[in-house]
């Protein structure tokens, strides 16, 4: 075994020593840490909740054009053309008289009178276009050009979309927007008490043991031999806090669907948020590991650093 | 007079013209003090308590820096000696403390370990070194008692060990038997004494004036952060005495 590795695990088993001695006082540090990653935690997967749901309302919007019986089929084409060019349109697809007739009769199986009343005449239905937006903060775009008076004069009737989604989905962007504010503020707010607490408690450490730390300086111990158990110490509180919060997390869910007996909550979709945290489990707890370890780390090399000085100033 | 370069390699520690001074207003606590001390050699640094003894010891292990001169220990040159390379200076400088500075909560044989395990010797070269150490102090025995458990002369024995382990080649002793009875003193000083024939370096300061007298070694006087004298086998009579050294509390 070399130097490095024989000091590398005297500082690890140091740092984990100080860990269990240093026990209590690490109590209030890590309370705080499992508090931001909790919220962290909470805020990545509800986010990801809402995006899911309004993909899903977005998925299902379209608009559908009604051309005139007059319309050729090259004025159609040209049309359905122009759409396809705009960029705020996904997809177009063009419905002649016939295959609109077997779209309406195909959603209305069951109902036979209607089929019946249907058969008795010509044909009633116009051909149709239907648009899918990319965007829908970008509706207006394609409602405008829909509206301009050489689109309009193709059109039997006014160009109809299933808009009462749209209040749902503003409702869900806005929840969003907030849940996005709200979760950056609390997030920083957390992570910078637990950061100061966390130097706190380092600092306590520290000072708990400046004794052995003055001797270790006098009889030549390097900087990163001294600091190293630091900072095992608190990426232990890192990693410990990382796991804890997403234990409660995952009882969150579970008692959320056990006693709530419900798949949603408003409009937080609970269930789509229980099976993206199955999902992610890995992921998330990586990214809970990751950060844990990153405020520990960098808390107690601040709080150490201040200490570590050799005295530099000449006069 | 410190052109030769040949010199400064020759020499273990080269004080030339070092002054410091921690508050202009109070004056300096060295005023231009200069001198060679050979490898081998055993010197007695002695003043009264303020006179600079101690600035002296913390300019020599770079726990403070002068504000002129130049210091060179063992061919290093303090002024080209970047922070991060400090450890590795005082890894080469065994220091012995008036209050032993042991870690209470560990051993005898942990104690003098740890000056090891701090730059990283192997466990197995730890427990080989160790006891061999502590048998130079006469502490082979005691090697897994509690420093609560030993006298005043064991204790400073203990960190005697600790500072000689690592195989310097100085030792600076800061008072060593300034907390001992008479008896335990000299146990100390036949240590110190032990360790310089093996070849080191040592440079002791005390206020035991027997001591002094006795060992008839090379002492230098700090009075008001100036050397008062530098002599070779040196003693104490009435024409020179240490009353300072005698006061203190």
């Amino acid at each position: 075994m070399g130097r490095r590795t024989t000091t590398f695990g005297r500082i690890v088993r140091t740092g984990m020593l100080n860990f269990v001695r240093n026990a209590w006082l690490a109590v209030a540090a890590m309370a705080i840490m499992i508090i931001t990653l909790t919220i962290i935690l909470f805020s990545l997967i509800v986010n990801a909740t809402f995006r899911n749901t309004v993909d899903q309302i977005t998925d299902k919007i379209n608009i559908s054009i009604y051309l005139k019986d007059t319309v050729s089929e090259a004025q159609a084409k040209t049309f359905v053309d122009d759409l396809r060019a705009l960029p705020s349109v996904e997809k177009v697809s063009y419905l002649d008289k016939a295959a609109a007739l077997r779209a309406y009769m195909k959603q209305n199986v069951g109902n036979e009178s209607l089929l019946k009343a249907i058969n008795e005449t010509d044909n009633p239905l116009p051909a149709t276009i239907q648009v899918k937006p990319r965007d829908l903060n970008q509706l207006g775009q394609i409602r405008s050009f829909i509206e301009k008076p050489d689109n309009k004069k193709l059109q039997s009737d006014p160009a109809s979309d299933n808009g009462d989604r749209r209040e749902a989905i503003d409702k869900i962007t806005h929840a969003t927007n907030i849940m996005r504010r709200a979760g950056v503020v609390a997030v920083a707010v957390f992570a910078t008490i637990s950061v100061l607490i966390i130097f706190n408690t380092i600092q306590m450490a520290i000072f708990n043991r400046r004794d052995e730390l003055q001797i270790m300086r006098l009889l030549g111990a390097s900087t990163w031999y001294i600091r190293g158990p630091f900072v095992i110490e608190a990426i232990i509180y890192g990693i410990l806090s990382a796991i804890i919060s997403i234990l409660l997390i995952n009882a969150l869910f579970i008692t959320a669907s056990n006693s709530l007996q419900a798949t949603s909550l408003g409009i937080l979709d609970i269930s789509y948020s229980q099976q993206y945290f199955r999902n992610h489990f890995w992921w998330l707890l990586v990214i809970q590991l990751a950060l844990g370890i990153l405020i520990g780390a960098a808390s107690s090399i601040i709080a150490t650093r201040r200490y570590l000085k050799f005295k530099t100033p000449k006069k | 007079m410190v052109s030769d370069s040949y010199a400064i390699i020759l020499l273990m520690i080269l004080l030339d013209r070092v002054t410091k001074t921690y508050n202009k207003n109070l004056g300096s606590a060295l005023d231009r003090i200069s001198l060679h001390v050979e490898p081998k050699e055993f010197v007695i640094v002695v003043g009264q308590s303020g006179a600079g003894k101690s600035t002296l010891l913390k300019l020599l292990t770079r726990e403070e820096r002068p504000s002129s001169g130049k210091i060179i220990v063992g061919g290093i040159d303090y002024d080209k000696l970047p922070d991060k390379n400090i450890p590795l200076l005082r890894r080469k400088i065994g220091v012995v403390f008036q209050d032993f500075k042991l870690l209470p909560n560990r051993t005898v044989f942990e104690n003098v370990a740890f000056a090891l395990e701090i730059v990283g010797v192997s466990q197995k070269e730890i427990n080989n070194t160790v006891p061999r150490v502590l048998d130079i102090v006469n502490l082979k025995d005691k090697a897994s008692r509690m420093p609560r458990e030993l006298s005043g002369g064991e204790r400073q024995r203990v960190a005697i060990a600790r500072a000689i382990v690592r195989q310097p080649k100085i030792l600076i002793a800061d008072e060593p038997t300034g907390n001992l009875d008479p008896k335990h003193a000299w146990d100390v000083i036949a240590v110190l004494e032990k360790i310089n024939r093996y070849g080191t370096t040592v440079l002791l300061t005390t206020h035991n004036q027997d001591i002094v007298n006795k060992l008839k070694r090379r002492v230098i006087t700090i009075k008001q952060g100036k050397i008062d004298s530098d002599r070779a086998n040196a003693s104490y009579n009435e024409k020179r005495p240490v009353p300072e050294a005698r006061v203190r509390n």
